[in-house]
């Protein structure tokens, strides 16, 4: 326990905002936390990495001394069961140590398996697919409403675009005039039984979204400078929501992760949780 | 009721600028009151209870009191788990309205009869649970419900239902007497009061003096006042317009099974529909054939008193 703190000591650096670096860290960070619980989901996190590491360095307007601040951005995960890199770039900026990270799924820690907003930082509680994107949708009902600046960021899995419920929210957003929204989704291309292609296709995906009347923008998902400049962008379409199709690989930094269904369940042994930490950069 | 609910709401958002109205495509020639007052202040987000709720909830964890209308089970069974996961573990201030209690539709046939609702509903943790007689009580609990800061239940019949209470009752937590008697006490919730009530006169009549109280909060259930009630070992009947199964009956009998003068505790209430084929009628009559009529509420009393 105190080596595995001393690792998680070792690899932060307070308030180093290159997205880079950081999205290696929080990757080392999920590793060693689903190791240590032998949880699931760590392709789940990986692909979403680069994501969360330019979103919490370079996007979301967040102060981890004021939270509380109504004028805020939000972040919704609503792919809750990537709760452990969630919870790694929230300590990495400051929301909480970085030595918490090592009570992930234990007896009484805050750090649940799926998205607890018992953690500093955390808006909302996920895990069941398809809530956070109508909760996204009323927080920035209620933004626009109090003439707030907040943007409201939601991150969804590409799996949980099967859930009826999104597409209520996503029909809503644009009639709405919704461009304080942004979706962002993590297409990695694999669901929880296999191939979203053989599971249920959501393809051809990013015409449905234009075709739902969404402001859409595809992205390599793994570049940190194409994510960044899609996700500052200034309103290009006013009155229309923005929807990044983020093409992603599951697993992504770890070779013999990538793009392999079974790291939806798998937790690495020792030998591969060495491999992965050096693949990584840490 | 419900346009006492909406006159009432329309009202409390006259004052405070943080009450929204959220509905899901229904309550024509009802909502248009509230919607013409407060525009930016409601939404009809479109045949969608899922995200009628889940879009509640974020404005709700945005610092705003949200009430939420629809029919019967659309906005409590439709969308279950977003007031479990969304509302009710985050303690978002959503309060959730539906019209058309029990048999109220009518001739609509059973996805317009909202029969478990209560039970459903009271199973949510920190979900307040209200089901008002007549429109004083709804003027109450609607105004109750807005300042309570805590998720809530708002069960309303539909239009038309007389009042019962001679006055505004000042607390809608606890319950309240229409009639005094000391032969047996039939305790209801919602408009089915008025059966009891009816029921009452006639056993005056037969020398049998029925006491009629109304429960318009069926959960926290005011425990103090039905223990206190018992004390006396006074029969009670329990009657409502819901399945016996996690309703009115349930929690009563499930609190008096503990007490020390345990008196007789019957209920009545509409057995459970197994795979049974809907047939038109009015509310009345789809009461009186599911055993509650102002008749078999008698034949119960007489039942238990033995006269």
């Amino acid at each position: 326990m105190m080596a595995f703190v001393k690792q998680l000591n070792g690899m932060s650096i307070p308030n180093d905002l290159d997205p880079s670096r950081f999205a290696r860290r929080i990757r080392a960070h999920a590793l060693r936390m689903v190791f240590r619980a032998k949880a699931s989901h760590i392709g789940s996190c990986l692909s979403m990495a680069d994501i969360l590491a330019v979103l919490y360095t370079r996007v979301l307007s967040i102060d981890p001394l004021n939270f509380h601040d109504p004028d805020r951005d939000r972040f919704i995960l609503s792919k809750g069961h990537a709760a452990a890199i969630l919870y790694a770039a929230l300590a990495e900026r400051g929301f909480f140590q970085v030595d918490e990270l090592a009570t992930y799924c234990e007896r009484s820690s805050r750090l649940t398996g799926h998205v607890s907003h018992g953690v500093p930082g955390i808006e909302v509680s996920t895990g069941s697919l398809g809530h956070g994107l109508p909760m996204a949708v009323g927080f920035a009902l209620a933004a626009r409403a109090d003439n707030r600046s907040s943007r409201v960021f939601c991150l969804l899995s590409d799996g949980e675009c099967d859930e009826g419920s999104n597409w209520e929210a996503i029909l809503f957003a644009p009639h709405h005039g919704l461009d304080n929204l942004v979706v962002i989704v993590d297409f990695n291309k694999i669901q929880s039984f296999g191939r979203v292609s053989d599971v249920l296709d959501l393809e051809p995906f990013a015409d449905k979204w234009r075709a739902f009347r969404w402001n859409t923008v595809e992205v390599d998902g793994h570049d940190l400078g194409a994510l960044e400049q899609a996700l500052s962008a200034k309103l290009t379409q006013p009155g229309k929501p923005t929807a990044i199709i983020a093409h992603t690989v599951k697993g992504r930094g770890v070779s013999f992760m990538e793009d392999k269904l079974e790291w939806h369940y798998k937790s690495p042994s020792d030998e591969q949780l060495v491999q992965a930490l050096a693949e990584v950069g840490i | 009721l419900r346009t006492t609910f909406v006159k009432t709401l329309t009202e409390i958002a006259d004052e405070n600028p943080n009450i929204w109205l959220l509905c899901g495509d229904l309550g024509f020639s009802v909502l248009e009151h509230f919607a013409a007052r407060h525009p930016k202040r409601y939404v009809n987000v479109g045949v969608a209870e899922q995200s009628l709720a889940g879009i509640a909830a974020g404005i709700a964890l945005s610092g705003k009191t949200v009430f939420i209308y629809s029919i019967g089970n659309f906005p409590t069974f439709r969308c279950l788990e977003q007031l479990r996961n969304d509302v009710c573990y985050h303690g978002a201030d959503v309060k959730v309205v539906s019209v058309g209690a029990g048999f109220a539709y009518g001739s609509q046939g059973y996805t317009h009869h909202a029969i478990e609702d209560v039970a459903i509903m009271s199973a949510l943790p920190g979900m307040e649970v209200f089901a008002p007689c007549d429109p004083l009580e709804v003027r109450v609990a609607t105004q109750l419900i807005a300042g309570s800061g805590n998720p809530s239940y708002l069960r309303l019949s539909r239009a038309g239902e007389p009042v019962l209470h001679s006055a505004e009752p000042a607390d809608l937590r606890v319950i309240t007497f229409l009639r005094e008697g000391g032969d047996v006490a039939l305790l209801a919730s919602g408009p089915i009061v008025s059966l009891c009530l009816e029921a009452a006169e006639q056993l005056a009549a037969l020398a049998i003096q029925a006491a009629v109280v109304s429960v318009p909060c069926l959960k926290p259930l005011d425990e103090a006042s039905i223990m206190h009630l018992a004390q006396g070992g006074v029969p009670i009947i329990t009657v409502e317009e819901h399945v016996m199964r996690g309703g009115l009956h349930a929690g009563i009998a499930s609190l008096l099974v503990a007490h020390p003068k345990r008196p007789v505790v019957s209920g009545l209430g509409i057995p459970e529909p197994v795979k049974k084929i809907s047939r038109g009628g009015n509310r009345e009559e789809l009461l009186s054939e599911s055993g509650l009529s102002a008749a078999s509420i008698i034949s119960r009393v007489r039942a238990i008193v033995g006269r």
